[in-house]
């Protein structure tokens, strides 16, 4: 992987050296966590690079790195991206965060956008996705389709993102089937396909007939489809060479519209820093094709929830929900504010098991 | 909790498959520090192995045709090893630290066009009648053949390294290179052969991992399994049935730890999630109790005129 860290950067330092005679051109760069080729994260954060070249044609030009490992080598290549005349920068994983800042520091023109972060700058904007809406038509397609009332969830690690989906793939599991467990396996890994294989393995032995993941790779997939009677969800990005069966939709990250938009902003001049969370509404989070294998009743209240959480008429956390020791925690149609959920952890009330702290 | 949602026969099946890989890559490694040479490599021949039986597997849409593509890269990349060690007399240590970052970067190359393909499936064998016995049925008699090869393989490792005179002669390499060409062995030649039966076997257990448990390519996918079989290796004080019990042991508590998790045991879970590293090192330290000592000429280069 080093190895080709480093082809890489020297084929970026070619790639820059060649294109530096063209500055008309508004010149956005790119930081990627993984190879595009990972089928998840880095992959739809590159599709969204590809659209916006596709939409804004010979006015922008783009340039990326992958493979990036979050510490000084990330500073590097973003300090080199603004030296060679980028004049926006996505920096896309949230290791990314306080070499973003740093960077930024010493390029006041340049303008950077984090992923999934919470420090800004005059700068700087951060940026991410609520996927937490998607986790809930995932839910309720999930408590519907169960027969043996067992759900299985891979997690990787115990962060508010990953804690805040779990909870609400179960309280919209729980709102259309009463019966239903959550059994969760923790992988400790974003990205491990041997592991993540074991894991929805074991999850299907213990009876579970609904395997959600929120780790990267379609091994669980994989193993579902050997199972037969299974049905998972893509992660990320959409899985679909795994659909009618077990895939039966998915939450894709759809980074492009804000791409587009952005780079647009800096275009003629009205760039601001801001701080994004948007979700299904502004189509940053996408549900994949509901297909055949579910139900037609169960696809059109799916399409539904869809809907009215697209248009703000519903929001995933509103009360009466407890905590999982049973403290009271929303009153009747309160929602959950943006910090709440952005520090989430805590399960609530019906999840068994703890939280590795 | 609910243990009762842990399926004994189930979890031993799955262990068996889980530990494969491990067991593969670290049977090859035996016969090759048996001879006398530590290659750091295997990870990178995993990884290699296992781009090269997928892309073989896909391409020809037999998965047998895929295993054998994978001990062929395997021991091509091996090889490489064989001659920067064996005819430049280039350091061991560095050259299979090389190997592995070599292997990992060429697998990421080759592999560019098989990301998101599914390859063609190796169904278990079908063993009749054997396989619908209880309890034993499916623990023993239901898995597909590379997993009884990797159980043949230990057998014919041990019974090479025990009862032949190629055996012997391959210990003697590895314990004392001077003297085994003072009595007219080849030495050179040995060991070459060993590290390319090492690399055949490292490419079968990686090609196991993304033909079989996966089954996709993804770069990097191998995950540290290479570095583990490594240390089987000396976990098992040089010897094949050991590397049997280690593997089974290791691969055993994942699975076991993964279980214990959806059965909703109340151990945290971190010490479920770093369980098989304390038992292996538990273990490690009981069997050390054993003098048998690693090859005397482990990790030493050869040259005839030294």
């Amino acid at each position: 992987m080093r190895l080709k860290t480093l082809l890489t950067g020297a084929a970026l330092a070619l790639g820059l050296a060649a294109s530096a005679v063209a500055q008309d051109k508004t010149k956005v760069g790119f930081v990627f966590v993984g190879p595009v080729g990972d089928g998840g994260w880095t992959y739809e954060h590159n599709q969204g690079r590809l659209a916006l070249e596709e939409e804004l044609g010979d006015k922008v030009e783009t340039v990326y790195v992958e493979s990036v490992p979050e510490g000084p080598d990330a500073e590097r290549v973003m300090t080199q991206m603004a030296l060679d005349g980028a004049d926006l920068i996505f920096t896309t994983s949230f290791g990314y965060m306080d070499p973003t800042i740093n960077v930024a520091a010493k390029f006041p023109n340049v303008k950077f956008e984090h992923a999934t972060g919470y420090k800004r700058a005059d700068n700087v904007s951060t940026y991410s996705a609520r996927f937490y809406e998607g986790r809930a038509i995932q839910g309720l397609i999930a408590g519907s389709m169960t027969k043996s009332n067992i759900i299985g969830y891979i997690g990787s690690y115990p962060i508010p993102e990953v804690i805040r989906g779990i909870n609400s793939a179960f309280i919209h599991a729980r709102k259309v089937n009463p019966d239903v467990q959550f059994k969760i396996v923790w992988a400790y890994t974003w990205f491990d396909p041997a592991k993540e294989a074991d894991a929805a393995k074991v999850l299907i032995e213990q009876g579970a007939d609904v395997v959600l993941q929120h780790t990267d790779s379609t091994a669980p997939q994989a193993a579902a489809q050997e199972a037969g009677n299974v049905i998972t969800f893509g992660q990320a990005s959409d899985m679909s060479q795994y659909a009618p069966m077990p895939r039966v939709s998915s939450i894709i990250d759809n980074w492009a519209p804000y791409y587009i938009e952005r780079t647009k902003a800096v275009m003629d001049g009205t760039w601001t820093s801001t701080d994004t969370w948007n979700g299904i509404g502004k189509g940053m989070v996408g549900i994949g094709e509901i297909t055949d294998a579910v139900p037609e009743d169960v696809k059109a209240e799916a399409l539904a929830l869809k809907e009215s959480i697209a248009s703000g008429e519903y929001h995933p956390f509103t009360g009466p929900l407890n905590k999982q020791d049973g403290s009271a925690w929303l009153a009747d149609g309160e929602t959950a504010d943006d910090g709440t959920l952005a520090g989430m952890n805590f399960y609530v009330e019906g999840i068994e098991g703890d939280i590795p702290q | 909790m609910d243990l009762s949602a842990i399926n004994p026969v189930l979890l031993i099946a799955a262990l068996m498959s889980a530990a494969t890989p491990i067991l593969l890559a670290a049977i090859g490694e035996l016969v090759v520090e048996r001879a006398g040479v530590l290659n750091l490599g295997v990870e990178g021949m995993m990884i290699v192995g296992a781009i090269c039986g997928f892309a073989v597997a896909v391409e020809t849409g037999s998965p047998l045709l895929g295993f054998a593509g994978a001990a062929v890269g395997g021991a091509l990349l091996s090889l490489l090893f064989a001659f920067l060690t064996q005819v430049t007399l280039a350091n061991q240590v560095a050259s299979g630290l090389a190997l592995t970052l070599f292997g990992l970067g060429l697998s990421s190359l080759l592999g560019q066009g098989y990301v998101g393909i599914k390859p063609p499936r190796l169904g278990d064998l079908d063993l009749g009648p054997l396989a619908d016995i209880p309890v034993i049925g499916p623990i023993l008699f239901s898995h597909d053949l590379i997993l009884y090869l990797g159980l043949a393989l230990v057998a014919a490792v041990w019974a090479v390294l025990k009862f032949t005179r190629a055996g012997l002669i391959l210990r003697a390499v590895g314990e004392n290179h001077d003297a085994a060409h003072a009595l007219g062995y080849k030495v050179v030649r040995i060991r070459t052969l060993a590290i390319l039966f090492g690399g055949a076997c490292a490419g079968l257990g990686g090609a196991y991992i993304s033909l079989i448990r996966v089954p996709q390519w993804t770069e990097g996918m191998t995950a540290g399994v290479g570095w583990i079989a490594l240390a089987l290796v000396v976990f098992a004080s040089w010897k094949p049935w050991r590397v049997l019990l280690g593997a089974y042991l290791f691969g055993g508590i994942t699975q076991l730890q993964l279980n214990l998790q959806g059965a909703g045991v109340a151990i945290p879970v971190e010490y479920l999630a770093m369980s098989p590293y304390i038992i292996t090192i538990l273990v490690l330290v009981i069997l050390s109790a054993d003098k048998s000592a690693a090859p005397g000429s482990l990790g030493r280069s050869f040259h005839a005129s030294h």
